[in-house]
């Protein structure tokens, strides 16, 4: 539709070639609001596109929320909505089992977060030090399971800890020890192995990469002060690389929340310790599985609203309210 | 692989790599190699393994070979249904990544080279939505296209798949820093259209963004689970992680070791696009963080 018309549009309307004046292009020549427009033309099909995906689903949410679905007792007749701005999320703020995924995910975040990053900014730091060798082989290893879709590693890892086969357990067998890896109280922390996995050299490269933007005069000098190796990493690469740092860990924060597939993949095998709603979004999953699409919405938009209002105090408490 | 520029540094001295040090230095780093590669390894190590032996043994060294067998026997369950899973996957990837590569261009470039009424709005929204994550999104648009009857209808996945507020962030980092205005005023002045310009010069000179463009939207639409469970319930039309949980969650319906062979297979080619592109990635990657 519009997508494929736009770019043409461009074109349209434009006089053959070099009978043109070269005079109208000059720059601060006064032009025609058509034609300073037209360069919105090429934006048209992302902006249209991003309309449709990304705002009008919100919109369509939002609004949708604010009605509850009324059911007759025997199931006989269709399923009637009626307009109760607030019914939803009362009830969201009421359903144990919804603002248990909450509490989970924000102590998952809590917890994850900084041992992630903590791990990154470590394996940063140590293929950036001078006595790393091999650091092209380190940086791949570290990479290679960001290439893994996160539906496939938690795959593999459901393999690795599971009951009769894990290959983790099998090796601790000598020592007597067995991981009860989807134990009640152990499989949040099983989980957030997989996604601290998935994404420690993502984090890990982003970090490096800013350590590398670090002038090689500042370290220098800092070496020729007399400083250990360990003393210039703490007392100036880390505070020279806080923007990075500050980056990873709203992205972080963001992906917590949306934790979904990892807990997902390994509920089939985890002998219940994962119900269907251990995160918020599975909790919203389940309220459309059920068929309560304006309760499903109305846990999505509490969900947004909260990752917003965190991220948001995070960049503030930070000091970076601008782009980081 | 060779160094690129922004990765050498000054001779520094030779201070601080002692033996010890660097000892220290390489067996933390090789701990961290095991704990990244080990799962990877027992992937390959299973998959490789005769039919039925894959949760046999250690799991950490190869016993017998059956690869092929097993690649013949995840063919034939259910009626091939794999490769129809891993061509659909391709299919969504490949429309998806590349359509939004070119919108993102097109965007880009006029966010960097024109001035318009409205260009600073429509970069703070994209500004703000590459921020937002796209999962938040998802169970929204699946209300959304079950109102306008889109489930089962790969238009459903398709078109989420297009927008790419990062591409556009990227492109029109690039497009600023690498197209010369004096080279758009040139073809101006030869009488050519914007739009042929763009084709001719824009695309052409912005051909590394685009290709990390490319792969990043590929990689992330691969990696989409939640928005292909919801809106494709026909196991047909499913791409190959939706799939693979589905036999997962299935088990006694589909053998568990072709749960693994699979997963190695559908893997592998993503594997193969990171080690490939590593250049494009890596430079995406700095872009995104320190500019």
């Amino acid at each position: 539709m519009i997508n494929v018309a736009a770019p043409a549009d461009a074109r349209t309307g434009k006089r053959p070639p070099g009978i043109r004046p070269p005079a109208t292009t000059r720059p601060g020549a006064p032009r025609p609001r058509a034609r300073r427009l037209r360069p919105l033309w090429f934006c048209a099909p992302f902006l249209a596109l991003f309309a449709a995906m990304y705002v009008a689903p919100i919109v369509y949410a939002a609004v949708s929320s604010l009605f509850t679905v009324h059911r007759s007792g025997l199931g006989l007749t269709a399923p009637s909505k009626v307009f109760d701005p607030l019914g939803n999320y009362a009830r969201a703020l009421h359903d144990g089992a919804f603002t248990g995924a909450l509490g989970r995910v924000a102590l998952f975040g809590v917890v994850q977060v900084p041992l992630m990053l903590c791990l990154a900014l470590a394996l940063a730091l140590l293929i950036d030090a001078k006595s790393a060798r091999g650091k092209g082989f380190f940086r791949l290893a570290g990479f290679l399971p960001y290439a893994i879709p996160g539906v496939s590693a938690a795959l593999v890892w459901s393999f690795m800890y599971s009951s009769q086969s894990s290959p983790i357990n099998r090796l601790l067998a000598p020592l007597g020890v067995s991981v009860p890896f989807f134990d009640g109280h152990l499989v949040l922390w099983s989980v957030a192995n997989i996604v601290t996995w998935s994404w420690v050299g993502y984090n890990m490269i982003i970090i490096y990469s800013a350590l590398q933007a670090i002038p090689a005069e500042v370290l220098e000098a800092a070496r020729m002060d007399g400083a250990s190796a360990l003393r210039v990493a703490w007392s100036i690469k880390v505070p020279a690389i806080r923007g990075a740092l500050v980056l990873t860990a709203v992205f972080s924060i963001i992906g917590s929340a949306q934790l979904f597939n990892e807990p997902t993949v390994l509920r089939p095998v985890s002998g219940g310790a994962i119900s269907s709603s251990f995160t918020p979004l599975m909790s919203a999953q389940s309220a459309v599985a059920a068929g309560n699409y304006p309760y499903a919405a109305a846990q999505s938009v509490v969900l947004a609203v909260l990752v917003g209002v965190v991220s948001f105090v995070f960049l503030k408490l930070t000091g970076r309210g601008g782009k980081a | 692989m060779s160094a690129p520029a922004w990765r050498t540094s000054p001779a520094r001295s030779p201070r601080g790599t002692g033996p010890v040090s660097r000892t220290v230095t390489t067996a933390l780093l090789g701990l961290s190699a095991v704990y990244f590669l080990f799962p990877l390894w027992w992937l390959l190590v299973s998959a490789t393994k005769p039919f039925g032996e894959q949760f046999s043994g250690s799991g950490l060294w190869f016993g017998g070979f059956g690869l092929f067998g097993n690649i013949a026997r995840l063919t034939s369950q259910d009626g091939g249904i794999f490769w129809r899973w891993m061509a659909n996957s391709v299919l969504y990837c490949g429309v998806g990544a590349l359509l939004g590569t070119a919108f993102s261009a097109l965007a880009g470039y006029a966010l960097a080279k024109f001035d318009f009424p409205g260009r600073g709005a429509v970069f703070g929204v994209v500004l703000a939505a590459v921020l937002v994550p796209k999962v938040l999104f998802t169970l929204p648009l699946y209300l959304m296209f079950s109102g306008v009857h889109l489930i089962n209808n790969p238009l459903a996945v398709l078109l989420p798949s297009v927008v790419s507020p990062f591409g556009v962030y990227l492109s029109r980092v690039f497009a600023a820093q690498t197209i010369p205005d004096e080279v758009l005023e040139a073809g101006r002045i030869d009488g050519a259209g914007e739009f042929r310009i763009f084709r001719a010069i824009g695309v052409r000179m912005m051909l590394p963004a685009l290709v990390t463009i490319f792969l990043f939207q590929f990689v992330e639409v691969w990696n989409n689970y939640l928005l292909p469970a919801m809106v494709l319930g026909d196991d047909r039309l499913q791409p190959v992680t939706v799939g693979l949980v589905g036999w997962n969650a299935s088990h006694v319906a589909v053998p568990p070791p072709l749960v693994v062979i699979g997963s190695l297979v559908s893997v592998v080619p993503l594997v193969i696009a990171f080690l490939a592109l590593q250049r494009f990635w890596r430079a995406g990657l700095t872009a995104g963080a320190v500019k």
